[in-house]
């Protein structure tokens, strides 16, 4: 037991008014934690505190009981013994009149009526005690929010927890409650108080008890919230939406039928009101009280419920489902009246369901006997033409169309009285007549007496949805049964072929006999597709067309693909109807539908396709046939065979044939291949069964190909093809790819003819030492490069853990060809570097090599046979600058060293990314080279033949080598192609190379060196993500300005001047960076001053001038001195040639002005 | 000093869409595109009207057609309509112009900024306010005159 030295000066603590609320929820942690440990009891307790508790100074008697209250609410989850809770509950129960001390009451109250029968609860006898004292003693409507609130909790949980002896307490309850909730303002009540009426009105659900007593005046407080009004932002702190008061209101009016008499005619009255909040909030609570009352009660409101929602679907109708152009009516509407619309008819839909009562005239019998649906019935359908009519009779088609669509679609009953009243007559109008003896149509030379009635067409297409969808529904809910002998069914089955006929030849009419104008043909061509499309996507067990009208429907739209592309609107919607009679017959299973559509659609578009060889509406047909395959497996694969067969034959043409107009072709066949066929089957989770076949394919080709074409040099074709491959490669599995791999292997191995019969016996020991041949790129056969370019994309695919086989030869055949400056073999080299599994062990094998070894491969590759002059050098142990000269002056005519150079840049990507330190090696190598003395060199090359252009060649390349360390390609290294990529590789090599190029710049002597050192450091930081940049912006600050004015001189470098100026952008717009700009502003904005002139780039001078807009920001201290030469500089860029850079001038003038006086008199 | 408005109700007309110039696809970088109208138009359309809040073209009293331009000779001449045939506001207006155009303009241009004819009770005197450079300097330095202005311009600078 604790000593009560323990926790009184937590009880005076809490009591102490001088304490802060943290101190005082501190002490009552401590004191409940106390009596959860069992340390104090509760009678304890109370004992110790009675002073607090009896004390006649209201405050501190208020604070004792809040205090036990809130240990009683803490302590929720302890057992308590049964006298406890009883002595407890009477002395709340009792406090309850003590007016001063209410707050503390109500909350022991409420902490003892929530606990749980396992802990133990309070009787039920106290419960009653309890609620009559609170009715006698607790005047609710007086009180504060907090206590009011409580209050209302106190009383649902009565209501919730004791439902018998609250029955007992009859009219004093409610009666009660009525008081408490009355004139209640505060949104957290009235959610409260919603829900206690809700409640309440359960307890006593008898017709003649209380609250059918009651009822008059529970409504005359309820129906005052009506509509909900409240304009709290959401931010708010109560975090109460209107759309939960809203819906709490809504449970609280349907909750008892008894509300019926007052709730109805409210919600009428509101309904015709001209607020649409209060439109819309009718239509739901109107919705949800036809259920709630039921039939009987709700019929008498029939006929004024009809007439409010007529008006509402006349004056706010949308269409129905997609009408196929864009309605005029609906770009105006509001989205709020796109609710109601919605609302009206999901109403309608009820009432007709609901409102069917033998006895009286049913909801669906006043809709048809209306005199106003006949008018509109009898204008709409007469009406000739949409786009001429006016707004009123638009919203009259809209309105007729849903409204005969949505009572069709309630039941097989309601189906049956629209279709008798309306279908036989729109058949009529319409003149088709049933079960036409001649109903197979000719396609051709239909010709039309006379123009068509767009409203008939537009209301049949909308009652044959409906029943579709009735049809539809009747498979998710089985109660609805339809019966092939309902009477709207036989209508349907005895109009249905000849209005396929019909709507068929209105779409095969290409002449305007059936139209009043252009648009009107539009209308209703488009409106017959959607008729045919309907018709033909009824479920199979009540089909009403037969297999037959069903092929020709879909030769009808197969037609329209085929032969009118040239008229866009039709030919989608033909496609889109196809795609989605495709979906239906692929949920559907019917496995004769599916053998119907590849036959007649499939196969069809796929042998018209194939025999129409021109490249006019190829990118159509490619889509209409991507669109078509995507709706089934079966149907793709098919499209994905002629495709690939197509692409072969293109290829064929193309290069050995050498025809232009094929390559042309080609490039779309494979762009749809890789964008849309490929991805698709990825996410068909089928990829390999099509990628697979399509790489073997291709070496096969490449096997059977004897010459290509000496024309077919074209670069854009072959690189289309590799992009190709590599994607097909990179998505199969590492088996398969070692099978394209090996496949691919064989075929440059049978076919290179870069290698002689006599070097292909020696090819095993393929060494370069002693070889005495030197391969050139020029005598590269085109076959040659095809084969090695794709073998390469191959290569650059592949996943890091595939097997390759003859790793070495291959390994050694790459670096040959990277010396010839090949750069796909280039890639694949460093693609095979980056991928390469760490350690292989396992598979120890004389065809592996490990890492290591692959890594020495290529840094000891011997040179000697490129470089005749220095005999066994090796390309890591270029180490002094005179030996890099002579071996560059020796080769000046065969650029060896620039495409070892270039390799090795690859190489040393694909180091970097995966962050081995191999890669330090390359870029000393790179740095070595930047640091030639390149004015010796010039002199020497100036004595000899060389020109000083080729000289700061070499240089220049090493500079360039680290731009393509850090650049992202898409080619080669992509996440796409599984490469190896170490997280942060770039910012990790930015800062260790960082301070080398610094101390480098700083230390040069000659303006060559600078001039490469400076485009080094650039493409350094251009490629660098820019938080890194800006980390170091005050080291890098200097030489970035002076970068910009070393390179700014050639033309050839705008591209690294403007990420240059980007990356300074950057700088300044980050808050990061501002110190740095601080201490550097005067040489920032003088650069920038510079580059407004910038001559070769309009982009460059207006991020400059943006950048000085930019710094016009900064504290006017530091740049006002800068002002007039700013002013000046862009006074002259306001006669810039270019226009967005005189706009830009304008408002930089501006900005730079207004520093210091508004005018502009400086 | 007048205190009400000169005109209390103006009639207000749509604002033109801002069509964007169509770039060519080959951007040739060295290519010269021309001031011209439509630019001229785009410096002064959103000067606000000094005692509505609508930009001078709602209140059409600046249309593109009103803009005679010949960037060889450096010359633009802006012609505009005052909304009423009294309004004293006119030689603001005409004072905005001028000084948008001044600040937005190389300085090889001429601005001539007009009343169109027949629009105004004290044309002739308007228009030699307008293209006076001393009278013109003088408003500037008028401290009211040019917060005035000022605040009219401050929508072009968006």
């Amino acid at each position: 037991m604790a000593n009560p030295s323990l926790w009184i000066p937590h009880v005076e603590a809490f009591i102490d008014d001088s304490r802060s609320p943290n101190q005082k929820s501190a002490s009552l942690n401590a004191i409940a934690a106390l009596v959860k440990k069992d340390l104090l009891t509760l009678e304890t307790l109370v004992r110790d505190m009675e002073l607090y508790l009896t004390t006649t100074d209201h405050i501190i008697r208020k604070k004792g009981i809040i205090l036990l209250a809130e240990i009683l609410s803490c302590i929720s989850g302890k057992s308590l013994n049964a006298s406890t809770i009883g002595s407890l509950v009477e002395f709340f129960t009792s406090r309850l009149a003590d007016w001063q001390a209410l707050r503390g009451a109500l909350i022991g109250c409420l902490a003892l009526l929530r606990r749980r029968n396992t802990f133990g609860m309070v009787k039920g006898g106290d419960a009653k005690t309890l609620a009559e004292s609170f009715l006698k003693n607790v005047q609710v409507q007086s009180l504060a929010v907090e206590d009011r609130k409580l209050c209302f909790e106190v009383l649902q949980c009565l209501l919730d927890t004791f439902p018998e002896e609250m029955v007992t307490l009859g009219d004093d309850l409610v009666y009660g409650i009525c008081d408490a909730i009355d004139e209640e303002k505060d949104p957290r009540c009235l959610l409260l108080t919603f829900h206690l009426v809700e409640t309440l009105v359960r307890l006593f659900p008898e017709p003649h008890g209380f609250v059918a007593d009651f009822a008059n005046d529970l409504f005359e407080i309820l129906g005052r919230y009506f509509p909900v009004y409240f304009t709290h932002q959401r931010s708010d702190e109560l975090d109460i939406k209107r759309d939960e008061l809203s819906g709490g209101l809504m449970r609280a009016f349907c909750s008892t039928p008894y509300f019926e008499p007052l709730a109805v005619p409210l919600l009428l009255e509101k309904l015709s009101s001209s607020l649409p909040l209060a439109k819309l909030d009718s239509l739901r609570y109107l919705n949800n009280c036809i259920t709630c009352y039921g039939a009987v009660r709700m019929m008498k409101y029939a006929e004024s419920i009809w007439s409010a929602l007529k008006d509402a679907i006349f004056t706010f109708s949308i269409p129905g489902f997609s009408f196929p152009s864009t309605v005029e009516s609906v770009r105006e509407m509001e989205p709020l009246g796109d609710q109601i619309a919605k609302e009206t008819l999901v109403c309608l839909q009820t009432a007709i369901s609901e409102l069917n009562h033998p006895k009286a005239n049913s909801f669906l019998g006043l809709i048809i006997e209306d005199d106003c649906i006949e008018k509109a019935f009898s204008s709409v359908s007469g009406e000739k033409c949409y786009a001429v009519c006016s707004k009123e009779s638009k919203r009259q088609f809209l309105a007729l169309g849903s409204i005969l669509s949505t009572s069709s679609k309630v039941s097989s009953d309601c189906c049956d009285r629209v279709f008798k009243k309306f279908f036989i007559s729109l058949m009529g109008i319409l003149e088709v007549t049933p079960n036409n003896p001649e109903h197979s149509f000719i396609m051709k030379n239909n010709s039309f007496p006379k123009a068509v009635s767009f409203g008939a067409i537009y209301i049949c297409v909308e009652l044959l949805a409906a029943c579709r969808d009735l049809t539809l529904s009747t498979e998710v809910l089985p109660q609805q049964f339809i019966s092939m002998h309902d009477g709207w069914f036989c209508l349907l089955k005895s109009f249905a072929t000849p209005l396929m006929c019909y709507l068929g030849s209105i779409v095969a009419t290409l002449d305007n006999s059936i139209s009043v104008n252009e648009d009107h043909k539009q209308e209703v061509t488009g409106y017959a597709v959607k008729g045919l499309q309907v018709l033909s996507t009824f479920p199979e067990c009540c089909s009403p067309i037969s297999k037959d009208v069903f092929k020709d429907t879909l030769a009808i739209l197969v037609t329209v693909i085929k032969d009118r592309p040239g008229d866009t609107y039709v030919w989608r919607l033909s496609l889109n109807a196809l795609v989605q009679i495709g979906l239906f017959v692929d949920k559907s299973d019917d496995s004769q539908k599916a053998m119907c559509y590849e036959e007649f659609v499939v196969q069809r578009l796929l042998s018209w396709f194939s025999s129409d060889d021109s490249a006019v509406c190829l990118s159509q047909n490619l889509e209409a046939i991507c669109e078509i395959g995507m709706t089934k497996w079966e149907f793709m694969l098919a499209a994905t065979r002629w495709l690939e067969q197509a692409i072969f034959a293109k290829i064929l043409d193309a290069c050995v044939n050498g025809k232009s107009s094929s390559a042309e072709i080609l490039l779309s066949l494979l762009k749809c291949y890789s964008h849309q066929v490929l991805p698709w089957f990825h996410k068909a989770n089928r990829f390999e069964e099509v990628a697979m076949p399509f790489a073997i394919n291709v070496w096969k080709l490449m096997e059977n190909t004897s010459a290509f074409s000496a024309n077919s040099k074209n670069q854009v074709v072959l690189d289309a093809i590799m992009m190709t491959m590599k994607i097909v490669v990179s998505g199969c599995t590492e088996e398969n790819q070692s099978l394209i791999v090996q496949k691919g292997y064989s075929v440059l191995l049978s076919t290179l003819s870069l290698i002689s019969a006599k070097e292909q016996a020696a090819f095993p020991a393929f060494n370069l030492e002693g070889f005495g041949f030197v391969p050139n790129l020029v005598s590269l056969a085109c076959k040659d490069e095809w084969l090695i370019s794709l073998f390469s994309s191959v290569l650059i695919a592949l996943r890091p853990q595939t097997i390759i086989p003859d790793v070495k030869l291959i390994l050694k055949l790459l670096m040959l060809l990277l010396l010839q400056g090949h750069v796909p073999a280039t890639q694949a080299l460093a693609s095979a570097v980056n991928k390469w599994p760490e350690n292989n062990n396992e598979t120890q094998g004389s065809n592996v090599c490990s890492f290591e070894e692959a890594i020495n491969l290529i840094f000891e590759m011997d040179l000697s046979g490129l470089l005749y002059s220095c005999p066994f050098k090796k390309l890591r142990d270029l180490t002094s600058s005179e030996e890099i000269c002579s071996l560059f002056r020796n080769n000046d005519r065969n650029p060896f060293i620039i495409h070892a150079l270039e390799g090795l840049a690859w190489i040393g990507k694909g180091l970097l990314m995966r962050g081995h330190e191999k890669v330090k090696e390359i870029v000393m190598l790179f740095m070595k080279c930047l640091l030639l003395n390149q004015d010796e060199i010039i002199t020497t090359l100036q004595d000899g033949s060389g020109s000083a252009d080729q000289s700061s060649f070499l240089a220049r390349l090493a500079a360039d080598a680290f731009r393509v360390l850090l650049c992202d390609s898409d080619v080669c290294l992509d996440k796409k192609f599984h490469a190896t990529i170490k997280p942060l590789y770039k910012q990790r090599f930015f800062s260790s190379i960082l301070m080398v190029l610094l101390s480098s710049i700083k230390g040069s002597g000659s303006l060559w060196t600078r001039a490469v050192l400076y485009r080094a450091f650039g493409h350094v930081i251009s490629n660098t993500p820019l938080a890194a940049v800006i980390v170091q912006a005050n080291q890098i600050l200097p030489p970035l300005l002076d970068a910009l004015s070393v390179l700014s001189s050639d033309a050839m470098d705008k591209d690294l001047i403007y990420s240059l100026l980007m990356a300074l952008s950057g700088i300044l717009m980050d808050d990061n960076g501002k110190e740095a700009v601080l201490n550097n502003v005067h040489s920032i904005i003088g650069r920038l001053i510079g580059m407004i002139s910038y001559p070769h780039m309009m982009i460059v001078r207006e991020t400059a001038i943006q950048c000085l807009v930019a710094m016009s920001g900064l504290p006017h201290a530091r740049i006002y001195p800068m002002r007039s030469q700013v002013l000046r500089a862009v006074s002259n860029a306001l006669d810039d040639h270019r226009r967005t850079v005189r706009l830009e001038a304008v408002r930089c003038r501006q900005a730079w002005a207004s520093i210091a006086s508004r005018s502009l008199h400086f | 000093m007048v205190t009400g408005l000169i005109n209390a109700n103006p009639v207000v007309y749509e604002r033109k869409e801002r069509h964007l110039r169509s770039s060519p696809v080959v951007i040739d970088e060295y290519a010269v595109e021309p001031i011209d109208q439509l630019e001229i138009f785009e410096h002064v359309r959103d000067i606000k009207d000094p005692e509505h809040p609508y930009s001078l073209e709602e209140l059409k009293v600046v249309t593109e057609d009103s803009i005679e331009l010949d960037d060889q000779q450096s010359y633009v001449r802006v012609t505009f309509t005052p909304t009423v045939e009294h309004c004293s506001m006119a030689t603001v207006i005409g004072l905005c112009l001028r000084v948008k155009l001044m600040r937005s303009l190389p300085s090889r241009y001429k601005v001539d900024i007009r009343v169109a004819p027949g629009t105004h009770a004290t044309e002739a005197a308007v228009n030699k306010q307008l293209n006076d450079k001393e009278r013109v300097a003088a408003a500037l330095e008028n401290p009211r005159l040019l917060e005035m202005v000022d605040e009219c311009l401050a929508a072009t600078y968006i």
